[in-house]
């Protein structure tokens, strides 16, 4: 298996294209088939199959072919199982009865699709490959509903027993071996709808508009040629890449059997298990029959459909497609399925399955769904057959739906009907690796050139390179779309959130220029008179150059003298080229003395290191860790462009009840100590020789750091204070009149007696209650007022924190929080095993570049504006953003909202100005510009979105919110937002399809698995063992993550390291992050931004723990370990260079823990395989998926 | 007239000067004197009051007490005496005892030469209470010719060594300005640098620095120098400090009986306070890095010192470490202080220090509240037996007005100079740390002073550097005199010369006469630390005759010490002057001036020519008038800080140096004669004379015309005017005398013949000639001066008008 899906990785790619086009819209349809609604006929072949068996065909035109498909093979690929049994069982319509049950027995499949998951062990690999590719479409979601649904809809279905029959078998199947093969399938179309429509836009709009069922699948063949390959691969490479290959085969099998389902079911079972087999037969016809025939017979009942739905992108191909696809899945399948799948049935699930399936599905969901069902029926028709089916399916099912998604109990209760839906294969889902995957091959190769309007970037986690031409690098903004709507109606519409993602300081790659500082002498940058914008390659300049009119306000404004420039015939001033303001996206301006404080050109920064000398942090060796460090350190501060010495001068403040200061003037033979026990009234004892010149005062330093710990060596202090501390480095830079940033090292809560004293309040009890909000607040107002005052002053805190219990982050994080600091917390300290990642952290943030003392102001065109803002900083009013200090890794996210119309002609721009003092204590202006396109159809507002920006936007919407609902309230909100953009789309941008079918935007196809996983972060669904601390933390170093940062803090990359390729630097492929796609003989790592975990399987061969660990056996393997051994063998090198190449790329070093399955820690890590249902009560993909696509029913009709 | 060498009025008696009275015409007239059964010895009073001086340290201004109140009040001057608990006396060993006492709860007297022992009981008698006492056991021998010192006519002063408490060595602690011109800086860290030298290896010194912050140096620290500092505007309760100095006990949990304080306790005090041979380097370096205040001084500003939290801070930590132990705080201030609370001036150079005009228009917007600081801080020092020292060093004021209490209730010294880079400020610090023949530091500390009186008498109250300590008792009077309703005073610091004055008042009824022969009698129990951190008491029982004064006013009023008298009501007077209006003090003491002439004065009524006082009265008058004219009662030309300090020492000198206060000295030398003491008169100042000016505080060398003419011209350079070179040098050698044992040093001025400084000397003449009565001058009678004052003559004109006037 492993070897197919990475082979189909690589077709898809290739084929989508072509498909694309064909594909005709970029709709990834998850057919939510009847309750199988999430066979999307789309391109989930799983649907598909499940739809097309159904409804589908009714429905939808471009589906049609999909759906008919699907239903040919849907019963086998698709459902991989249970979607394509069931559909083929229901004939479709009755489907959407189904769905009601199926939501019920929804539940129920959720665990029991786990619980197929270990079995499956091998089987996963397949369907990891398989997962991927449904990614492309929301299919997965749907699929996953599907299952339930599925299995109920099968037993209501009842009815076309011969339907039901197949999924139940297909349904078992796919856990076994089955559903993973038609997952695949499955995938595998969903990859190449990824691809497709990353590679190039317009095909990828197509691509996705194509109905998932169909499309996909059409498209899936065209992964044909990856097919064969990409079956092999996936085997062979895991789960990972054989999605491609995977879903097509599926997605064939599914749809060209719909009648043979029956005979799918086992197919794509087959598949699965027989892979290799049936694998080469698909790719041998996908490949060559596929592009045409394939998509030619696929599509042709799809364009139909396409040019209703999506309309667009009437997919010319995409008729065709379904056709071949259909038909060389079906082959496949039927090779190798029949075979491979039968064992499986055979062995045991499939025939009581589906006998149980068939049967008993149908009374028993009849009994329950069964009524629902029959309206659904109805009012498909209405809609399309699919949509409609997905209607009905929806109403019928939220009763059941709302009884199962939370209630596994149903699931329980009805036994007959969970088994199928456990079937909704995750692997026809869509999956964000397949989505990465695609992104990366089809951009990653050329330079994203900015000069075009409105154009979407990269993917975050992709490779590019970025020529300026006019609009800032996507490094520095994304924006959630790159098409706003021209109305506010529309806005509120689609409910998008319009927002962009900046990180004004971002650091580049050696191969980007960084920003040209533009001098302007004393006369300062050119602006516009009226709303102050700064020049930029937007402004137009009029009546022959001397005057210029504001792209952002039409005032037209005086050139100056100075600055004028004649203009050549096409009105652009001569000397374009040789300005920056004038010909790039990201520029600086030397300010003048205008933009300084108090008139006055700025001191260069100070850094202030405060140290905590209390007991806790002396006996474990953290003072005497920090001294030692800082000796060194203190030679690498930031220099601030090509000074020859850093300008930044430093003081040094230990502190436990009381504050000490040290004088380390470089004329003193040995430093002074200042001990201020006034905290209650802080104040800095000394001016001259606090902060100093790191060369000139060397030695005394250098006796300082080795003072401090012999001198309190001994102490006995437990207490420590903190407000007091933040206090007296604030004061100390109001005395020397810089900017600067504190650097304190704290350990504990203090509950010395002093201003900002706390207590200790953490309470689990109130999680879950209206009070929970209050875990986030912080207890007193007082450091919100020292925030201010340090804000004014430009002085930034880090906090690096050592707690080894409850030391309320919340309250202690709002200085930094608010002053643009960061947060660096390491529980339960240990010298021996959090050093290197505490002393990497320091050396990183030390060095790092950092802009003081700054004002951002966000500048739009007319008609929207800047209404909202997200991120570590301060506001005084509604438009500033204060920033005591902001670095190269903090991000702000901005959300716009419009206040006029736009108009599609001129775009709206963005301008982003940066005030701010560098580290060499220049003052700067930094202006990114960007623009977009503006749109009257919704359908290009689709088109153009990003999910990994909008994710970043709703996680820190959401987690804002968190401090003033009840979490329960937020995380419906979200829901209910997200549901909103997906029924808007469905609703005006879909072509029409079964309501069971779930339909989502090529762009938002991730929608669905990265909300889940923001709904099941710790802050939003805190388990048990999340502390309160850790909730806060997490919560205020999201608010400033930038947009890689949250994509891998939310959905974690899992790498197989037992698949690694020693002698070649690329990384081996991520898997999806489900327990199933794990194999008990291998390694993987995971590393979420904060964390790397080294998950070691039970049976891993002994060379391999001995060639990474140095012991010889899993047994001897420690938990404790905070690095790698540095051992000589190729595979620990390699191993240990991905390491650090993962730590190179993360703004935080990863805390490294060796997880050995079946291990105490094992539960650590499962908590980051966020498919699969969490241990606090979080909703798997598949489960979340289903629920989403009912809230989108209920919301549509 | 030529009066008796009765005073030493000059430190050094060899120059053989005396004092010129103001009839210089009369003989000295042959003193009446009672040998009223006065030791045998005794030729005069003269010689009897200089006896009781140099063995007790005791002067009163009646040496024959009128027997009644009302007699007594008739006196006008109350029946007082100067006090010198500590006096030198090299010829008195101690006693390694402790002293008998009274058994009575009330008394406790100690036994004393005037007891009356009966032998062969081994009982004695109390003089004070007449309780019958045993004698202890350790006295089972004495006998008429085995006597224990304590009952020898000659040991009526005696000191006694206990052995009480553990002795806890000698505490200094610097309390240093930051806030100075390097220079004075660095004179001062040199000064300090040296003090150290003379301190005793096992005393204990600490250090605190001040400026906007304050800051408390830990000495005992390696390789990093550690202080803890303060905010200088804010006001710390004691608890507040010893908090933040980490200076509580932390709350020693009980481990099973095993205390674990006696080890501590060495170690919370001794951080900051550290014997010298520990931390001498520590501290010298220390010293030696001390830097100028950095915190900028922006043009037009005052540096912002804050004296009053410094001092605060310094109370508080002794007093938290040890309290009732010998200490001296001793703070060294360059200027005002400008911040928080004892602030005395804002930080505006705009807006001066007030002025006595200021405070009279009471414009003095800080001092009130500057002097409750100090006055609470004061007495919080006073309570613990500590001391403070204020050496004020600045061209302008600083505050010392209002810091004046730190010194004058606990018995620290005040220097005032104008710049630490001084020889006057250098040799005065260095003279606080000097030794007396024992090679002992002259300081005591903690001292109590108890008072016993016969029944005939009771204590009215003290005047010096001390405090009530409130201890009431029988012989306690109500009417106070300075500080009364107390029979006990607390003296936190004194040295030999410290003195007190201590006024009484006669209670015995007119109608209850004392049986001839009665005397009365006064204990002076003094108990203090000494600088060896002994205890000692020391024990004074003095008696004087009582005398009828119906028919015995002649005795009474040739027994009048003058002098004393005169100190006395100056020291009355000058207490007044801190709270009552300058007119009123003066009015009082032309009153009582008045009165005591119309007392004892021999005249006629309503003829003032027939007027004449007796010789033990002759100079009294004369004393009055330099004491009205004196810085002590007049502002004029004084600032107010200058007052304070003038006062300050006047409140505590002996009567000998009181005197020069009140009445400077002048000698003239010429190639007429040998040096001679001149009347303190402008008729002194003549063209071929040199002038030596001795008045405390100054000391003036004032050239006349000639002289000063023909020094410039060089004639003591030529070798046949070799004379002249001598005559120039006598006055220097005389000045370097006083110099060299005066404590403060006083300022040292060089003048001649119209030279702006001749004006200290022209200052304190008598203006017998003035422009306005310049066509009365003789050939040859000195300089006029150019003031609307009073000549000594027309005031005594006056004076003896109002005496003699049957209107008054």
């Amino acid at each position: 298996m492993t070897s197919m899906p990475g082979s189909e990785m690589r077709k898809p790619r290739g084929l989508p294209r072509s498909h694309d086009a064909c594909a005709t819209s970029g709709f990834c349809r998850v057919g939510c088939r009847g309750c199988q609604g999430l066979a999307a006929n789309a391109d989930v072949a799983e649907r598909p199959g499940g739809t097309s068996g159904g409804s589908g065909r009714p429905g939808n035109r471009k589906r049609g072919p999909a759906r008919e498909r699907s239903r040919g093979s849907s019963g086998v690929s698709d459902r991989a199982g249970a979607a394509g049994v069931r559909l083929p069982g229901y004939g479709g319509q009755q489907m959407p009865g189904v769905p009601h049950s199926q939501y019920g027995v929804y539940n129920g499949p959720v665990p029991g699709h786990q619980q197929p998951a270990p079995p499956q062990g091998p089987l996963r690999t397949p369907p990891t490959s398989g997962a991927p590719p449904p990614t492309s479409g929301a299919p997965l979601p749907v699929g996953q509903p599907a299952y339930n649904q599925f299995g109920q809809g099968d037993v209501q279905n009842g009815i076309p027993a011969s339907a039901v029959q197949m999924q139940r078998p297909s349904v078992s199947q796919p856990f076994i071996p089955g559903s993973t093969p038609t997952s695949i399938s499955q995938l595998s179309s969903f990859q190449q709808y990824g691809p497709s429509p990353t590679s190039a836009q317009q095909l990828t709009n197509h691509m996705a508009r194509m109905t998932i069922g169909s499309v996909p699948t059409s498209a899936a063949p065209p992964a044909g040629l990856g097919y064969g390959p990409s079956t092999s691969v996936s085997p062979a490479s895991g789960s990972f890449t054989a999605t491609g290959s995977g879903l097509y085969t599926p997605y064939s099998s599914s749809q060209g059997p719909p009648p043979a389902s029956m005979t799918h079911g086992l197919p794509p079972t087959s598949l699965s298990q027989g892979v290799p087999l049936a694998q080469p037969a698909f790719s041998g016809l996908p490949l060559s029959m596929q592009r045409l025939p394939s998509q030619g017979p696929g599509y042709a009942p799809p364009p139909s459909s396409t040019g209703i739905g999506p309309s667009n992108y009437p997919s010319t191909t995409g008729a065709p497609r379904p056709s071949t696809m259909q038909s060389p899945p079906l082959s496949g399948q039927a090779l190798a399925g029949l075979p491979a799948s039968q064992p499986n049935h055979l062995s045991s699930p499939p025939p009581p399955q589906q006998a149980m399936s068939g049967p008993h599905p149908g009374p028993p969901m009849t009994g329950l769904q069964g009524p629902p069902p029959p309206p659904t029926h109805p009012s498909q028709p209405g809609y399309q057959i699919q949509q409609n089916g997905s209607f009905g399916q929806v109403r019928g099912s939220q009763p059941n739906y709302g009884g199962a998604y939370p209630g596994t109990p149903n699931y329980g209760s009805q036994p007959g009907p969970p088994p199928p839906p456990k079937r909704l294969d995750p692997d026809s889902i869509p999956s964000p690796i397949q989505v990465i995957e695609d992104d990366r091959n089809n951009r990653g190769s050329e330079p994203f050139v900015t000069g075009v309007r409105g154009q979407v970037p990269p993917l975050v986690t992709t490779n590019f390179l970025v020529k300026d031409q006019g609009n800032t690098s996507p490094r520095y903004i994304r924006c959630t779309s790159y098409n706003i709507p021209c109305t506010s109606d529309m806005a509120k519409q689609s409910q998008v959130p319009l927002a962009a993602v900046i990180k004004p300081l971002a650091t580049l790659p050696t191969e980007e220029t960084p920003p040209y500082l533009v001098d302007h002498g004393e006369s300062g940058p050119i602006r516009c008179n009226r709303c102050k914008a700064y020049m930029c390659p937007f402004m137009q300049f009029i009546e022959g150059g001397r005057r210029f009119q504001c792209c952002f306000c039409s005032c037209v404004t005086e050139v100056p003298p100075h600055y004028f420039q004649h203009l050549d015939h096409t009105g652009k001033r001569v000397d374009f080229y040789d300005r920056p303001e004038l010909s790039l996206g990201s520029y600086e301006f030397l300010a003048t003395v205008d933009y300084c404080k108090n008139n006055k050109f700025p001191n260069p920064p100070a850094f202030i290191f405060m140290i905590d000398v209390s007991y806790n942090a002396v006996k474990s060796g953290l003072v005497r860790l920090i001294c030692e460090e800082l000796k060194s350190l203190l030679d690498y501060l930031p220099r601030g462009g090509n000074l020859e010495e850093s300008a930044i001068r430093v003081g040094f403040v230990t502190y436990n009840k009381v504050l000490h200061f040290y004088n380390v003037k470089s004329s003193l033979a040995q430093p002074q100590m200042m001990v201020v026990s006034d905290v209650a009234d802080m104040f800095v004892p000394l001016l001259d020789g606090f902060l100093v010149n790191v060369n000139e005062s060397r030695t005394v330093i250098a006796s300082l750091l080795d003072q401090i710990p012999e001198m309190f060596a001994d102490t006995r202090e437990t207490e420590t204070v903190f407000a007091p501390v933040i206090q007296a480095g604030l004061d100390a830079l109001k005395a020397a009149e810089c900017a600067g940033k504190l650097f304190i090292f704290h350990t504990s809560l203090p509950i010395a007696e002093a201003p900002g004293k706390l207590k200790n309040r953490d309470d689990k009890k109130l999680i879950n209650t209206d009070k929970e909000k209050t875990l986030f607040q912080p207890q007193t107002n007082f450091y919100n007022n020292l925030a201010k005052d340090c804000v004014a002053q430009g002085c930034c805190v880090d906090l690096f924190l050592f707690p080894n219990q409850y030391l309320d982050v919340a309250t202690l994080g709002v200085v930094t929080y608010q002053t643009g600091g960061s947060i660096y917390k390491y529980t339960y300290f240990q010298l021996e095993t959090d050093q290197e990642r505490f002393l990497n952290d320091l050396r990183r943030d030390v060095q790092k570049e950092v802009g003081f003392d700054a004002v951002m102001r966000v500048r739009t065109s007319t008609g929207i504006r800047a209404t909202d803002f997200f991120g570590a900083f301060y506001m005084s009013n509604t438009t500033d953003v204060e920033l005591a200090g902001l670095d190269c890794d903090k991000t702000i996210t901005v959300e716009f909202k419009h206040d006029d119309k736009l108009s599609e002609d001129s775009g709206a721009l963005l301008q982003c100005a940066l005030l701010y003092t560098s580290s060499a204590g220049q003052r700067r202006l930094r202006i990114h510009n960007l623009s977009l396109n503006c749109c009257t159809q919704l359908a290009d507002l689709y088109r153009n979105c990003e999910t990994d920006t909008l994710i970043n936007y709703l996680a820190k919407y959401a987690y804002r919110g968190v401090l003033n609902n009840p979490v329960k309230t937020v995380r419906d909100a979200l829901i209910n937002q997200c549901a909103q953009i997906l029924a808007c789309y469905r609703k005006n941008c879909a072509s029409p399809s079964s309501a069971g079918q779930l339909i989502l935007p090529e762009c938002m196809k991730l929608l669905p698995v990265y909300l889940n996983c923001v709904l099941k972060s710790d802050v939003l669904q805190p388990g048990p063992e999340v502390s309160t601390d850790d909730r806060a933390y997490i919560r205020q170093l999201v608010t400033s993550m930038d947009v890689a940062e949250t994509n891998v803090f939310f959905y974690p990359r899992l790498l197989p390291l037992t698949k690694v390729d020693v002698d070649s630097d690329a990384l081996p492929a991520a898997i999806r992050n489900s327990e199933e796609r794990l194999s008990k003989g291998d390694m993987y790592l995971l590393e979420n931004g904060l964390n790397i975990f080294v998950w070691v399987g039970v049976n891993v061969q002994q060379g391999l723990i001995q060639n990474l660990f140095g012991v010889s056996s899993f047994s001897q393997i420690s938990n404790t370990m905070s690095t790698l051994p540095i051992l000589e063998n190729p595979f620990s090198k390699k191993v240990r260079s991905i390491m650090d190449m993962l730590q190179a790329q993360r703004s935080r070093y990863m805390k490294l823990i060796i997880v050995k399955q079946e291990d105490k820690f094992e539960m650590l890590f499962k908590h980051f395989l966020v498919e699969d249902k969490s241990m606090s009560g979080g909703a798997s993909y598949v489960d979340f998926l289903c629920h989403m696509h009912k809230e989108i029913r209920q919301l549509l009709s | 007239m030529k009066y008796g060498r009765s005073a030493s009025f000059l430190t050094g008696e060899n120059q053989g000067c005396q004092r010129y009275g103001p009839q210089t015409g009369s003989s000295p007239s042959s003193c009446i004197f009672w040998s009223l059964n006065l030791s045998d010895s005794m030729a005069t009073y003269l010689e009897f009051i200089q006896q009781n001086e140099e063995r007790d340290g005791v002067r009163f201004s009646w040496n024959v007490w009128p027997s009644s109140r009302l007699e007594a009040t008739r006196m006008v001057v109350p029946l007082a005496c100067l006090l010198t608990p500590l006096k030198e006396r090299p010829d008195l060993p101690p006693v390694q005892y402790e002293p008998v006492l009274c058994s009575r709860p009330t008394c406790k007297a100690v036994l004393n030469p005037l007891c009356q022992v009966d032998y062969r009981a081994k009982l004695w008698a109390c003089n004070f209470c007449f309780q019958r006492n045993q004698f202890p056991p350790a006295y089972a021998g004495i006998s008429e010719v085995n006597q224990p010192a304590e009952l020898m006519p000659q040991f009526s002063t005696i000191d006694y060594i206990v052995q009480r408490g553990p002795q806890t060595p000698l505490i200094f602690l610097y309390v240093v300005d930051t806030c100075l011109e390097e220079e004075d800086l660095q004179a001062l860290k040199e000064s300090l640098q040296m003090s150290l030298s003379l301190l005793h290896p096992d005393a204990l010194v600490g250090l605190i620095t001040f400026g906007r912050m304050v800051q408390v140096h830990e000495l005992s620290c390696e390789g990093i120098s550690k202080s803890y500092v303060f905010r200088g505007t804010k006001d710390l309760t004691a608890k507040q400090i010893q908090d933040m100095l980490g200076l509580t006990r932390p709350a020693v949990p009980v481990q099973q009986g095993r205390p674990l304080q006696p080890q501590e306790q060495p170690v919370i005090s001794s951080r900051f306070l550290q014997p010298i041979h520990k931390i001498d380097m520590n501290l010298t370096d220390l010293l030696g890095e001390l830097q100028r205040d950095p915190w900028p001084v922006t043009q037009g500003k005052r540096p912002l010192r804050s004296t009053g939290v410094a001092l605060s801070i310094a109370v508080g930590l002794l007093e938290g470490t040890f309290p009732n132990t010998g200490a001296r705080i001793m703070l060294f201030t360059g200027g005002p202080p400008t911040q928080g609370p004892g602030m005395v001036v804002g930080d505006e150079l705009k807006t001066p220090i007030r002025s006595w005009h200021d405070i009279e228009k009471d414009n003095a917007r800080f001092m009130k509240k500057a002097t409750k600081h100090y006055e609470t801080l004061a007495n919080r020092t006073a309570a613990n037996g500590h001391c403070i020292d204020i050496y004020a060093c600045a061209l302008d004021q600083t505050g010392l007005l209002e810091m004046k209490c730190c010194t004058n209730l606990t018995g620290g010294h005040m220097v005032m100079g104008d710049s630490f880079n001084t020889s006057l400020f250098k040799q005065t610090f260095q003279r606080v740390f000097s030794k007396d023949f024992n090679g002992e530091f002259r300081m005591a500390f903690g001292a109590s002073l108890d008072v016993k009186t016969s029944r005939e008498l009771k204590i009215g109250g003290a005047i010096g550097p001390c405090i009530s300590l409130n201890a009431k008792g029988p012989c306690v009077s109500e009417n106070e005199l300075g500080i009364g309703g107390t029979c006990q005073w607390k003296i936190c610091s004194l040295d030999p010369n410290t003195t007190l004055a201590i006024y009484f008042e006669v209670v015995n009824q007119h109608n209850a006469p004392i049986p001839q022969g009665g005397r009365g009698a006064v204990q002076f129990v003094t108990q203090y630390q000494h600088s060896s951190t002994q205890k000692r008491i020391r024990v004074t029982t003095i008696a004087r005759n009582w005398a009828d004064a119906q028919n015995q006013l002649q005795h009474i009023e040739a027994a009048f010490d003058q002098e004393a008298a005169a100190v006395l009501m100056a020291r009355l007077g000058v207490y007044r002057a801190e709270t009552e209006e300058g007119p009123d003090v003066l009015r009082w003491l032309d009153r009582q001036l008045i009165r005591l002439c119309q007392k004892f004065g021999q005249y006629n009524k309503d003829d003032p020519n027939s007027f004449r006082l007796s010789d033990s009265f002759s100079l009294y008058p004369q004393f009055m008038f330099h004491l009205r004219r004196s810085p002590f009662l007049q502002v004029f030309n004084n600032s107010p800080d200058e007052s304070s300090y003038y006062r300050h020492h006047f409140a505590r000198q002996d009567l000998t140096q009181s005197l020069i206060m009140i009445q400077p000295i002048l000698y003239s030398y010429s190639f007429y004669g040998p040096p001679e003491p001149v009347l303190l008169d402008s008729s002194s100042i003549l063209a071929d004379r040199i002038l030596l000016m001795d008045t405390f505080f100054q000391i003036v060398i004032y050239l006349g015309e000639t002289i000063a003419q023909w020094q410039k011209a060089g004639y003591q350079d030529m070798p046949e005017y070799e004379n002249f070179k001598h005559l120039l040098q006598a006055p220097l050698d005389d000045a370097q005398e006083i110099l060299q044992t005066r404590f403060p040093m006083p300022r040292y001025i060089n003048t001649e013949h119209g030279g702006s400084q001749a004006r200290f000397l022209l200052s304190k003449v008598n203006p017998s000639q003035t422009h306005n009565n310049l066509y009365a001058w003789g050939q040859e009678s000195g300089s006029p001066i150019l003031t609307d004052d009073v000549s000594l003559q027309v005031f005594m004109d006056h004076l003896k008008k109002l005496a003699v006037s049957s209107a008054a």
